[in-house]
């Protein structure tokens, strides 16, 4: 590292750098752009009206308006109602607000057991937890279905939530364990001479330290659960449905003209929240994922 | 009656057997050291007495109480690890409080034990600091109060000085056992120093290969080792093991054409039969035979002064061995001298069994 401070780039080297780095930035950014834009558009500004006719898809709106972003979020047609995405919103948040806290809390307590208190056996059931993580969503549907039946809750909100804890404690389970590995041992037996039992250990020792694999947890589980479509539109009835379902129909209808505007706001408002999770976590996110790598 | 009794106790790991038949016996206020190489069975034994590993045979006792089968938290134990094992998470008073929180004292028991205990070590002005903020003897003084705080019957120290600097580590140790003769707690202390092992202990395992080979005091250990391993590994620089054999006589060894008489702590094998002659570095001196003392031939070949010794390594009759000389003395690399050792408290042991042969 020493040897790289010595080599410190001149100012052409680091215009240069910062030019590509500006460059590429403004490319990965081009589909948002084409996306909070066309948002904010009137339909005539979109489809190349009069008056319009040489706008592109990545033209800035000349009289931006919100209006259809309060179409989408609360008189869009979907389905037979016409009450826009707020519906779908509240239960996605209901359903990933459940499955993340299980999944990570469950995950965190397992990875705990699997690294710290050895069992008979226990390389087995860690064997068989990562083979989860492996197995495909597709071949799961039907003995899913059947199970989620004869548990009556077929249709739910709580049975779509059952299926992203089944999906996602293996992942969670994984994480912590990797994380708890690396914690030293004799932090627990210092734990259990000191008088500490399981949950004091766990609770009081070592979920301080943890945040940034908790926040590796809640980004992966927060991602995946809220950006769901195929157990959304598989498991869930026509109360329960998440955001992503809702998008789908709000988007993939047949019947008049398609109003772009809307979907890409539509689009928008079901994307903010996993932004918002990165802005949020995505300091700890990479600690996290290198916590295991190096030594602290 | 004894404080802390550990009969015949034995571990085994799947198919490896990693301590066998284990028998220790100390006063209450003792100071007992568990000294080995690594890989001896000396920390596993240290945890079995914590509770942190179960036992495979045998008892283990406390005051007449048998301990083996209780919760590490019921055994009225405390233990300093090697890496400290600080709650990282936790400020200095925290960890401190952390036993007596367990124990469920109320919050300001908790903090007036923790100044005291904080006093004693002085280290109340870190009490907020986080352990990540400490230096290594910081973190170490905190482990001990850690310890201290919960006033227990017996302190267990796992290699508590391996991860300190040099200086350190002797200061450390002279205040370790400064604590140890105001508190007069019971200790048992894991090292692979054996320095430390001699400078702190009333008594000393010295374990090698899952058993002990030799329980005594530190002068019993070090004036009478059991067999060479103890030998060896205690004091520094090694003992020196010549080679040699009885003479028809019975009553002197031969060293290739030198007679060395039999040293009067050593019962005398039969004629022929091979052994080995224990001589500490420091029993060597320049200058001819006087009362007690052979006279030994030999070479110069290496001189590594210390400072208030000087080491020299020296070929005698065909073997290399190192003495330990004051400084000052008058010796030069590649010279022949003649060298004289006082043979009164040599050991002699068994070539074959290296087991120490006394007289008594």
């Amino acid at each position: 590292m020493t040897v790289e401070a010595a080599r410190t780039p001149g100012t052409l080297q680091r215009v240069l750098i910062y030019a590509v780095l500006l460059l590429a930035a403004l490319f990965f950014l081009m589909p948002l752009a084409a996306m909070v834009f066309t948002s904010l558009k009137t339909m005539p500004e979109i489809t190349g009206a009069a008056g319009f006719e040489s706008n592109t898809i990545l033209t800035p709106p000349q009289a931006p308006s919100t209006e259809a972003w309060g179409t989408a979020w609360q008189s869009a047609c979907i389905a037979v109602a016409c009450e826009g995405l707020r519906g779908y919103f509240w239960n996605s948040i209901v359903m990933v607000v459940f499955a993340v806290f299980f999944s990570v809390m469950f995950g965190a307590i397992n990875g705990y057991v699997l690294a710290k208190w050895r069992f008979r056996g226990d390389n087995i059931i860690f064997g068989m937890l990562l083979f989860g993580c492996f197995i495909p969503f597709q071949i799961v549907l039907i003995p899913m279905a059947r199970l989620l039946g004869f548990l009556d809750m077929a249709g739910t909100l709580h049975g779509l939530i059952f299926v992203h804890l089944c999906y996602g404690i293996p992942f969670t389970t994984l994480f912590f364990r990797n994380f708890y590995v690396t914690i030293p041992d004799e932090l627990i037996s210092a734990g259990r001479i000191d008088g500490a039992g399981f949950w004091s250990i766990f609770f009081l020792i070592l979920m301080p330290i943890s945040l940034p694999i908790f926040v590796v947890a809640i980004i992966w589980q927060f991602t995946n659960v809220w950006n769901d479509f195929l157990f959304g539109a598989s498991f869930a009835g026509a109360d329960a449905r998440p955001l992503m379902v809702a998008l789908n129909n709000l988007v993939n209808t047949s019947t008049g003209t398609k109003a772009y505007n809307v979907d890409m706001a539509g689009a928008m408002i079901a994307a903010l929240p996993t932004i918002l999770v990165y802005v949020v976590g995505g300091r700890y996110f990479v600690r996290g994922l290198t916590s295991g790598a190096v030594k602290g | 009656m004894a404080a802390l009794s550990i009969e015949g106790v034995g571990k085994v790991f799947g198919e490896a057997e990693v301590l066998r038949d284990i028998n220790i016996e100390i006063e209450a206020g003792e100071f007992l050291v568990l000294v080995g190489p690594s890989g001896c069975g000396k920390s596993t034994l240290l945890n079995m007495v914590a509770g942190l590993l179960s036992i495979s045979s045998g008892r283990i006792s406390f005051d007449g109480q048998r301990i083996d089968n209780l919760e590490p938290k019921d055994r009225n134990i405390a233990m300093v690890f090697q890496s400290y094992a600080l709650y990282p998470a936790m400020s200095v008073e925290k960890n401190i409080a952390f036993p007596l929180r367990m124990a469920g004292l109320p919050k300001d028991a908790q903090m007036q034990k923790v100044g005291e205990v904080c006093a004693l070590l002085q280290i109340e002005h870190l009490r907020k600091r986080k352990p990540a903020a400490l230096s290594g003897g910081q973190r170490q003084r905190v482990a001990m109060g850690r310890a201290l705080v919960r006033d227990p019957k017996l302190f267990l120290f796992d290699e508590p000085l391996s991860n300190l600097d040099a200086k350190l580590r002797v200061d450390m140790r002279t205040e370790i056992k400064r604590l140890h003769q105001r508190l007069g707690t019971t200790i048992i202390y894991v090292t692979h120093d054996q320095v430390e092992a001699m400078t702190m202990a009333n008594r000393i395992a010295v374990m090698e290969g899952g058993i002990v080979q030799q329980f005594g005091t530190p002068a019993e250990i070090y004036d009478r080792p059991a067999n060479t391993f103890v030998a060896t590994f205690m004091g520094s620089p090694a003992m020196n093991l010549l080679d040699a054999v009885v003479d028809e006589s019975g009553t002197a060894l031969a060293l290739g054409d030198l007679r060395v008489p039999i040293p009067p702590i050593a019962a005398a094998p039969p004629p022929g039969t091979p052994v080995k002659l224990g001589l500490r570095p420091e029993w060597f001196d320049v200058g001819g035979a006087g009362e007690g003392r052979v006279a030994l031939p030999g070479h110069i070949d290496l001189i590594e002064p210390t400072g208030p010794d000087i080491y020299a390594s020296v070929e005698m009759v065909g073997q290399r061995l190192v003495t330990r000389l004051p400084a000052g003395t008058d010796v030069t690399q590649n010279t022949a001298c003649t060298l004289s050792v006082s043979i009164e408290n040599a050991p002699l042991f068994d070539a074959q069994t290296g087991l120490a042969l006394y007289a008594d």
